[in-house]
């Protein structure tokens, strides 16, 4: 195995492509932290939803070093989205990111399995850096593993580091200035099991290795990298073709061959203290966190405080944000020259704005919390006690957070569901947050609640109220599973589940780490959801303050005479004039066109435009009905609700809000999608318009369908 | 010696048990789990049930792996004595 090597030097290149490429849990992403600090971007990969992280950094006087930070994989036979990338990256040397050099991050403390990955780097005769991390957790245990001996024995050369503490790091970056040998020998023969089927294709497409080429075989029908050479690809798989062979048993071959190697390797490396090794400190944690009874507690206790935190801790900020938008805003209306364009600044892009800012405080804490549970090891408990009961119905151990994150925002929960290896749980998991009622619903529950109920109305303990607001919440979270188990009926999968997965030990969380996760999440809600959310608030501004004709006009010159002659507040008049000015505007026209629509739900055309504009987000709907019945003052729900108790049907002369009209509103706002944010995230996360559009239609249908029955039931 | 054999389902260990991996059932998942370590000739011991009885997590190579146990029931080990 010590064969010769040829080296490369990139002292005096300008700039070297660097891939980090590791198992999950190996501290890959501490390392590219520690090495490129804050100089980081995030994006995407080409055309797919895989965030790309890379950081550049300045090794020498000349060497600037790229980094890109690959997704985690214990292999290079991909089964994930993230896998995927990671595994073209690397198998494709045309791949823009195709690196010069991979540094591999090995988690010492489970140097087997790590070095599986490493191993195959090495058979596509990449340049390898091995990072052996945590090497520091192993001697404390009293092991030893002998760098010297694993460099040689595998051929590439080995750093040891401890990334948590930054240690080794500088020695890491030097370690790329250095010559580098190229790996010349196989690590392991593919030939063996593949036979000539790889000369021959080696003979249609030059690939740097035996492996190359043996992927190419394996993955053949996952490789989109051919795409562009028709020609090579259909010879390819001509010979494939002709060649019958099993890939499934290809790939088992190579494992155990791989692992033999390795196994041979480790036992000269590694020297073990004892046999029987216990990680105490995680075994006695894992005792009470997977316990059946204390387990479940500690669970609900965590999330019980994660919301309360959520909840009244980004109120703060929320509150300060909406402050500052009104302040920019009045600022913006007085300043700039009236007119059309400082309308269209002020009510369209300044309130879309808002709007979109508005949710950074509730993103940023939830993505601190998962941060910390992630990095703690602590979630991948979580979907470990919790999967039996979700794939049930369709879902994941790790669908529990992004369901649970919905109570308070759908937008950071669906961001969340990242974690959710097997695409079809992803997708329902996705398809169904949105049901479960969130922050943005509750102004609406609370104004039509207290319609229907009194505030002091109840028996002993329980207050009415609260009964009601408790069980739409619990509405929310069964038509959830409900609709996830319609969906694991309906989707087809397109791999199959797994459920495989490491536990790993228990650590202490990293600040940085949680810092740089909420900066990431926020960016990309900010920038990337942003866009289509300031958009589509422009277009509900249009509608909601342009009429056709000269509607507009007519309303204003009415009020403008009307000034003179009557004894009204200046307050009272404007009111009028914008409830008159929205009844008149397009979305007034839509709301009345939806009438026949919703008429069976027992809505009017108000609330139609209420249902329009509460497509901006849900709470809309409480300033909606304070223009429509001009109410004056928006922040003050109590005149709001009694000018909307003494609202009558002209016709039959009978109140509008009748307990049936208000339950079915309250279910309607529980079940129909009317939130822009959530539909831009979710076509973000599946970067396909077809699942926002069906999300969009399946709640609505079960919206009107359940508000159809209850207005019925209590008519 | 080869009639000795006791094949078990990894599925079927309980707490504190382990085998040795002999084969696999189910070539697809035998994959996955061979990258993860999961290679015949290795000793694997169950450590934890979840509450509700699945998924299962087993020692494998010096780390906790959790599957489900439809997953595990596609590993046959041979059983090793309990000391």
């Amino acid at each position: 195995m010590e064969a010769n090597h040829s080296f490369v030097n990139f002292s005096r290149t300008s700039s070297v492509k660097i891939a980090l490429v590791g198992n999950p849990n190996s501290g890959k992403s501490t390392l590219f932290n520690a090495l490129t600090g804050l100089h980081q971007k995030t994006g995407n990969f080409p055309g797919v939803t895989v965030d790309k992280k890379s950081g550049t950094t300045r090794l020498s006087s000349v060497v600037t070093a790229e980094f890109v930070d690959l997704p985690g994989t214990y292999s290079l036979y991909p089964k994930s989205l993230d896998e995927r990338v990671t595994f073209e990256v690397l198998c494709n040397p045309d791949n823009i990111h195709h690196p010069d050099i991979t540094i591999v991050v090995a988690d010492a403390s489970n140097l087997k399995r790590n070095l599986f990955l490493v191993s195959q780097i090495i058979d596509l005769k990449i340049p390898v850096i091995l990072a052996l991390n945590m090497i520091d957790l192993v001697e404390k245990e009293g092991d030893r593993i002998d760098a010297v001996r694993l460099s040689e024995r595998m051929g590439v050369k080995v750093v040891c580091i401890s990334a948590r503490k930054k240690e080794g790091i500088n020695e890491l970056k030097q370690a790329i200035l250095q010559p580098l040998p190229v790996p010349q020998y196989d690590f392991i023969d593919v030939k063996k099991f593949a036979g000539d089927i790889i000369d021959k294709i080696k003979s249609v497409i030059t690939v740097n290795s035996d492996f190359a080429a043996f992927q190419i075989i394996n993955n053949f029908s996952t490789i989109h990298y051919f795409d562009t050479k028709s020609i090579v690809k259909e010879k390819i798989s001509a010979l494939i073709n002709s060649s019958s062979v099993d890939t499934n048993k290809l790939q088992s071959e190579e494992s155990v061959e791989r692992y033999r190697v390795i196994n041979r390797i480790a036992s000269e490396c590694i020297t073990l203290k004892s046999d029987i090794k216990t990680e105490t400190f995680t075994h006695k944690l894992d005792e009470i966190l997977t316990h059946r009874i204390y387990g479940y507690g500690i669970f609900l206790t965590i999330l019980f405080f994660i919301f309360q935190t959520i909840f009244f801790l980004a109120k703060y900020p929320m509150d300060w944000i909406q402050r500052l938008f009104v302040i920019i805003s009045q600022w913006a209306t007085h300043t700039l020259p009236a007119g059309e364009l400082t309308n269209l600044l002020v009510n369209g892009i300044l309130a879309g704005l808002s709007g979109v800012v508005v949710f950074v405080p509730q993103i940023a804490l939830l993505f601190a919390f998962i941060a910390i549970l992630e990095d703690t090891g602590y979630m991948a408990r979580v979907s470990f006690i919790m999967d039996k009961l979700m794939r049930r119905f369709g879902l994941n151990g790790r669908s529990v957070i992004p369901l649970v994150s919905g109570v308070a925002c759908a937008v950071p929960a669906i961001m969340s569901t990242r974690t959710i290896s097997s695409w079809k749980e992803r997708i329902i998991t996705i398809m169904v947050t949105p049901l479960m009622s969130c922050s943005a619903r509750l102004p609406v529950y609370t104004l039509l609640i207290s319609m229907v109920v009194p505030q002091d109305k109840a028996t002993g303990f329980f207050n009415y109220q609260g009964l009601i607001l408790m069980s739409l919440y619990l509405i929310g979270f069964l038509a959830a599973m409900f609709a996830a188990y319609v969906f694991k009926i309906i989707l087809k999968a397109k791999e199959k589940s797994y459920f495989i997965m490491e536990l790993p030990v228990y650590r202490s969380p990293q600040w940085k780490t949680v810092g740089i996760t909420i900066i990431d999440k926020v960016k990309v809600f900010l920038f990337e959801a942003g866009k289509i959310i300031v958009a589509i608030s422009v277009i509900l501004w249009f509608l909601s303050s342009h009429a056709p004709g000269n509607r507009m006009e007519t309303i204003e010159k009415k009020y403008a005479s009307v000034e003179m002659t009557e004894k009204v507040s200046e307050k009272e008049r404007n009111a009028k004039m914008s409830s008159e000015k929205l009844e008149a505007s397009y979305a007034g026209v839509l709301g009345k066109s939806i009438e026949p629509v919703i008429a069976p739900l027992g809505f009017d055309w108000k609330i139609g435009i209420a249902l329009v504009t509460s497509f901006a987000a849900r709470e809309v709907f409480v300033g909606t009905m304070a223009t429509i019945y001009s109410a004056g003052n928006k922040d003050n729900s109590q005149t709001i609700r009694e000018k909307m108790q003494n609202e009558t049907n002209p016709k039959t002369g009978l109140p509008v809000f009748t307990l049936a009209v208000s339950f079915s509103l309250l279910i309607f706002y529980a079940f129909a999608m009317q939130c822009m944010s959530t539909l831009a995230v979710v076509y973000r996360e599946t970067k396909n318009w077809k699942w926002p559009t069906l999300q969009f239609l399946f709640m609505g249908v079960l919206a009107y369908v359940s508000s159809f029955i209850i207005y019925h039931l209590l008519k | 010696m080869k009639n000795e054999k006791i094949l078990k389902k990894l599925s079927q260990l309980k707490i504190g048990e382990s085998g040795v991996i002999d084969s696999f059932t189910d070539k697809v998942m035998s994959l996955k789990l061979l990258e993860m370590g999961c290679t015949p000739g290795e000793i694997v011991t169950l450590d934890k049930i979840a509450p509700m009885g699945d998924p299962i997590a087993i020692k494998v190579s010096g780390y906790l792996l959790s599957l489900r146990k439809e997953e595990a029931s596609t590993v046959l080990v041979v059983m090793m004595s309990k000391n």
